[in-house]
């Protein structure tokens, strides 16, 4: 499903059952759940019966009908906007409900075998998975190693190690062994694994309405409410003056000033925000994740991998007082032959000098213990490693032991990372390991400092290596020799300080981290604990992504609000347009309100419920993409919207009923 | 030009004035400690508690309170013959209009079914209605003061009956006495003794009614009040004298519903933000006036066949001591501050310059009522800071305070219930005769005048739009009614919402926050303003003055 290229808007593909689909959701019972599309629905309704009456008794029939049919294309319109925001989902939902469907696993129960279908498994099962074997459901290594295939879920075809223990053990159903063994231990019910969620959530089925969603629909509903008053007193007003006002253009008006357009676009608009988290390979698992990323107040950022390229790699050689650099440089080369670490291959490429081994030299590898590795030529012992090992090998001079602390030291409040070289009983000098920074990253943070977001950097650095790289990737802080505790811990003191956290984490010791932030990111590759406590999955597992992550929460936001301010402001031209066509029976002096000249009363009013039911269509592109979205201060980002949604709704009608009122009259409508 | 520097001058001076008294009322109604806290002991002593109050607790005080206020003065009106400081020997009133004037100025409305001088006692004019004015004004701000606090993130509102003792005795009563002293000087009487009786030049006896004027006016003008001591309110020589006491009346109708703004500003700590509220305020308010000054320089429609000069624009109706621009001047300071009291008759205004003390009542909440006015504004910040809250990419909230459905849903309602109150009692009178058989004038003007007194229940105005015959028990009960809802409904919702914010956590402010100290917010609330208050009443605007003017010749 991922790294498929964005299909546009309105690929004929997803027209045809959308339009199927705009039809089913008029039953009331979808209808209801949002009260601005189930008014007009009900009057449309309502108007429908009264032009049964108009066929029966005569009256302007072409006028009444074309009115309702226009209200019902206002209604159906809005479902289409819905339909097709689904509808993108829909087809991923059912490539990976055919995966489901087709998993089978391998039992084993008191050394038994036997293939059942993955619906059969419970939590506590043991399957065996070999190679070609799909993963049947969710859950833990508990015996063996193979590498998989997760291509399935990520996309990425690279296969990835899954073995028992540590912070590797999760698998997934759907996954795909592709060598070796495993035994997996199943980690949760039918039908609650990741891909039954990534279905619901893909397919929005399990969409529960957001709290910000919930809140807009409510000033909808009550501007409906407040315009139910304003035109449903009409009547008595006309009265008084002694005339009447038809029921049909009652409802015209009453629809046309009801914020339609966004109620219409409303659910598109959050599962487009959904959907573009998902193409980005990101699985939200709830929508109120997504506008919580857009509140996001302090992001805390691994360090590794997302601020840095991740391995350190050695920059320089700098010899000690007496020694020459050439025989600092010669000895760092060849004490790293036996290091296979990423650390010891950047030694052995900014030497410059090959990777031969000379003869009869014994190497002395790198282990984790002993944190040094070496080479032995003859009697030559010739060492790097660790500080502190390297001077813990042996008695060495004491003001070169000296010279070296101050040294190293000098690396690490620079941020960079020191070994120590020895050859024998000299000391010979220090190799700066540093960390590069990302490139552009620093730009990153800039833009979210503008945004309001504060950036901290968690390292298990030393804070003088950790202070050095955030001055230099420019965080706003950091926080230096971190345990899983102190993230917690830092988290709780933000949000007490009323502070929206988003972080992102993969192994087991963050999960409390994960469940506490307000935004947790758990990486795929992570564990299960880490996947279920995070309320996002990023499946490329790139911790980088928060940025854009916050990105996605505030487009949403944004697209909701420019469509609600766009949809308000159309009403004023909406105004013009009908009340003079209405009253001018009554006071022939307010023709003098018609300022966009429309050609009669009847074209008026259908031109503006004509363009309150095309505009919807028209803006569906807009709700699903989204408004265009650029990092800036809140003050500017209102003044663009503002001025684009708000003076824009206000203009746009005005044109647009102007050119229908031409088009209505001149092909002779009304 | 005269216009413009009268206007300047008013508006200028009036902002002026506001700034030291909203310290002051800001020190006095909410003192954090030091000399101003000395006074809450004995408040505290006074009304029996000083416990904190949140703002279910608050409320219902305040409500008793009220109810207890409107039960007493009902009393005092209902049986005022049979009480003393009578001098004049008044007698009783019908009981629907008992209802109607206890509600209307227990609402801080004083709408004014009936013409005090011929039916209202001393007593009932000086125990009854102007201590409401009192009182009714002292709810107001103590509401706000309440409001501000929970915004500003205090544990509690505070107290209601220390805030109204606060408000009553700290802010009106003083700032009463000196401007009531001015007003004697200037001319208007103020005395306990009955009617003066006179001979005139003819040798025809006049019976002048006259009374305790000054105290009356000075409260009915400071606490955004407006019933008048005489039935012709401000155009009555005795209650408006001079030049000098019109243009002092002026300013002392603007002067506290300003300060309130200041005031709320320095609760919250936030003087920025209150200018910016105060600036959207003003710029409606000099909108108005440019649209009435303007509207009002052209002759009465009745001059248009005649030949007559023209040039002094519309005096019909007027006092002519102020001219053609002191009444729709004084319409429109009155209307944006719900203040009732009328300095012409709004009824022989042009059908546009009429259009404007209705927009400022539909909008009620620049600068509103004292108290009030600011408090309505609030629900327009709620709606504003949604909608704008959204538009820059976060779930909305104001000044950390999130904003959720359920504030969304009473702030909401607040606007509803304010337009259902207008255009159904509107509708409810214009399609029957309780309303038709009332108005003086057919057409569009008759139609003006049943919108018009609807409107200015609503809000609390109180001011008429007269030439209606509203002394009829329907229109007592209805507008009593209506007075009745209109006042607490829009304190009991922003309370509503502000324990509902109280029990959220708050939120952080930085660069990504919504700003509500620039202009830009400022513009939004404008047109929040704009949309949720003035397009609901278009089309009963269109049927109303906008008929009446396109329909002259």
């Amino acid at each position: 499903m991922a790294h498929q290229q964005n299909k546009s808007v309105f690929s004929g593909g997803l027209i045809g059952p959308a339009i199927g689909e705009s039809f089913a959701k008029l039953d009331p019972r979808k209808l209801i759940r949002n009260p601005v599309m189930f008014t007009t629905a009900s009057v449309a309704l309502l108007a429908t019966v009264l032009l049964i009456g108009t066929v029966l008794s005569g009256g302007d029939l072409l006028f009444e009908a074309q009115i309702v049919f226009w209200l019902w294309v206002t209604v159906l319109f809005g479902n289409f906007a819905e339909a097709l925001a689904e509808g993108r989902g829909k087809a991923q939902a059912a490539s990976l409900r055919s995966t489901k469907a087709e998993l089978r696993g391998k039992r084993v129960k008191g050394g038994t075998q036997k293939v059942v279908a993955a619906s059969e498994l419970r939590a506590g099962d043991i399957v065996l998975v070999e190679t070609g074997d799909q993963i049947p459901a969710d859950g833990e290594v508990v015996e063996g190693v193979a590498s998989v295939n997760e291509a399935a879920i990520t996309g990425e075809s690279a296969p990835v190690i899954r073995e028992a223990g540590g912070d590797r053990s999760a698998v997934t159903a759907g996954t795909r062994v592709i060598s070796d063994w495993i035994k997996v231990k199943v980690t949760v019910e039918p039908g609650e694994g990741f891909l039954d969620r990534m279905i619901s959530l893909v397919e929005g089925a399990s969409r529960a309405k957001t709290p910000n969603e919930v809140a807009l629909t409510v000033l909808l509903t009550g501007l409906t409410l407040i315009f139910l008053v304003a035109v449903g007193t009409l009547p008595a007003f006309a009265a008084y003056a002694g005339g009447s006002i038809s029921v049909p253009i009652l409802v015209a008006l009453f629809v046309a000033l009801i914020p339609t357009t966004i109620s219409a676009l409303l659910s598109a608009i959050g599962i487009a925000g959904m959907d573009r988290l998902i193409r980005f390979n990101v699985l939200a698992k709830s929508g109120r994740a997504v506008e919580a990323a857009g509140d996001i107040d302090t992001l805390l950022l691994d360090k590794t991998g997302t601020i840095t390229l991740g391995d350190r790699q050695a920059t320089e050689f700098l010899p000690l007082n007496g020694v020459r650099e050439a025989e600092l440089v010669e000895a760092a080369h060849l004490s790293s032959l036996g290091d296979e670490t990423p650390e010891g291959r950047s030694i052995i490429e900014l030497a410059g000098k090959g990777d031969s081994t000379p003869a009869n030299a014994e190497i002395v590898p790198f282990t984790a213990q002993t944190r040094v590795s070496g080479i032995n030529i003859g009697d030559r012992k010739i060492r790097k490693g660790a500080v502190d090992a390297i001077l813990g090998l042996q008695e060495f001079d004491k003001t070169a032991g000296a010279q070296m602390r101050a040294l190293t030291e000098r690396i690490a409040r620079a941020g960079g990372t020191p070994l120590a070289v020895a050859d024998g009983s000299r000391l010979l000098g220090a190799i700066n390991l540093s960390d590069i920074v990302k490139s552009g990253i620093k730009e990153r943070f800039a833009e979210l400092r503008r945004m309001g977001i504060r950036t901290v950097m968690i390292t298990g650095d030393n804070p003088l290596t950790a202070a050095a790289i955030a001055a230099e990737a420019g965080v706003d802080d950091f926080l230096a020799e971190a345990t899983p505790e102190d993230k917690l811990d830092l988290i709780r003191k933000e949000q007490s300080g009323g502070k929206l956290v988003a972080m992102c984490g993969d192994g087991t010791n963050d999960a409390p981290a994960l469940a506490q932030a307000d935004v947790g990111v758990a990486m795929n590759t992570g564990t299960q604990a880490a996947r279920e406590a995070g309320n996002m999955v990023d499946l490329d597992n790139n911790p980088t992504k928060l940025i854009e992550v916050v990105g996605i929460g505030k487009q949403l936001l944004m697209t909701r609000g420019a469509l609600t301010t766009f949809s308000i402001s159309n009403d004023v031209a909406k105004y013009f347009a009908i009340l003079p066509a209405i009253f001018v029976t009554l006071y022939p002096g307010l023709a003098a309100l018609n300022v966009m000249g429309l050609n009669s009363p009847q074209s008026a009013i259908l031109s503006a419920i004509i363009f309150n039911a095309i505009i919807i269509p028209l803006l569906v592109p807009l709700a699903l993409k989204g408004v265009a979205y650029r990092p800036q201060s809140a003050s500017k980002q209102l003044i663009r919207n503002l001025g684009i949604y708000g003076i824009g709704g206000l203009i746009a009608p005005f044109v647009g009923i102007k050119l229908i009122d031409m088009a209505v009259s001149s092909i002779g409508l009304a | 030009m005269e216009h413009v520097i009268i206007v300047a001058l008013i508006l200028g001076g009036t902002t002026l004035l506001s700034l030291p008294l909203g310290a002051w009322m800001k020190l006095a109604m909410d003192p954090s400690s030091g000399r101003m806290s000395r006074w809450t002991g004995l408040f505290a002593r006074i009304g029996g508690t000083a416990e904190e109050q949140g703002w279910k607790g608050y409320l219902v005080t305040m409500l008793t309170f009220n109810a207890i206020m409107f039960t007493v003065v009902f009393l005092i009106l209902a049986l005022q013959h049979y009480l003393p400081l009578n001098p004049d020997g008044m007698g009783a009133h019908d009981p629907t209009l008992v209802f109607n004037t206890a509600a209307s100025f227990t609402t801080n409305t004083n709408l004014q079914h009936y013409s005090g001088e011929a039916s209202m006692s001393y007593l009932s004019q000086l125990a009854g209605l102007m201590w409401l004015q009192f009182v009714s004004a002292a709810t107001g701000i103590a509401a706000l003061a309440a409001l501000a606090r929970g915004i500003a993130g205090r544990p509690s509102l505070g107290n209601f009956m220390v805030d109204v003792q606060r408000a009553s005795l700290l802010v009106l009563l003083p700032l009463a006495v000196v401007v009531a002293v001015l007003m004697v000087l200037g001319g208007m009487p103020m005395t306990l003794q009955g009617s003066a009786v006179a001979t005139t030049l003819e040798g025809v006896t006049q019976t002048i009614a006259r009374g305790p004027v000054a105290a009356f006016l000075t409260i009915k003008q400071l606490g955004t009040n407006g019933g008048g001591f005489f039935g012709p309110n401000a155009t009555h020589p005795l209650e408006n004298p001079t030049f000098w006491t019109n243009g002092l009346a002026m300013i002392a109708i603007m002067l506290i519903p300003m300060a309130c703004v200041w005031m709320f500003g320095g609760i919250l700590g936030r003087m920025k933000h209150a200018a910016v509220i105060f600036s959207v305020m003003t710029v409606f308010i000099l909108v108005k006036i440019t649209g009435s000054v303007v509207f009002e320089s052209a002759p009465t429609p009745a001059f248009a066949e005649l030949p007559v000069s023209t040039d002094a624009g519309n005096l019909e109706g007027k006092e002519l001591r102020f001219g053609a621009t002191g009444g729709p001047l004084w319409a429109v300071l009155t209307t944006s501050t719900s203040n009732g009291s009328v300095g012409a008759m709004h009824d022989s205004l042009n059908p546009l310059t009429g259009l404007m003390p209705m927009a400022g009542m539909w909008l009620n909440a620049t600068f509103g009522g004292v108290g009030v006015g600011m408090i309505n504004m609030f629900l327009y910040i709620v709606v504003a800071v949604f909608v704008a809250g959204m538009m820059v990419g976060r779930t909305p909230e104001y000044l950390g305070h999130r904003i959720e459905a359920k504030e969304v849903r009473l702030a909401i309602l607040a606007l509803f219930s304010h337009a259902f109150l207008i255009l159904g009692g509107t509708a409810l009178f214009a399609a029957t005769s309780l309303g038709q058989s009332t108005v003086q004038d057919p057409g569009a003007h008759g139609f003006s005048e049943i919108l018009y007194e609807f409107t200015s229940a609503a809000a609390n105005n109180g001011s008429g739009f007269e030439g209606l015959g509203d002394g009829t028990a329907a229109w007592n009960i209805a507008t009593g009614i209506v007075m009745l809802i209109g006042r607490f409904l829009p304190i009991i919702l922003p309370l509503a919402i502000i324990g509902s914010l109280m029990a959220k956590r708050r939120a952080a402010e930085s660069a990504g926050t919504l700003g509500v100290e620039d202009a830009t917010f400022g513009t939004m609330l404008g047109l929040t303003v704009v949309v949720f208050g003035a397009l609901t009443f278009l089309p009963a605007a269109a049927l109303g003055p906008l008929a009446e003017h396109f329909s002259l010749p």
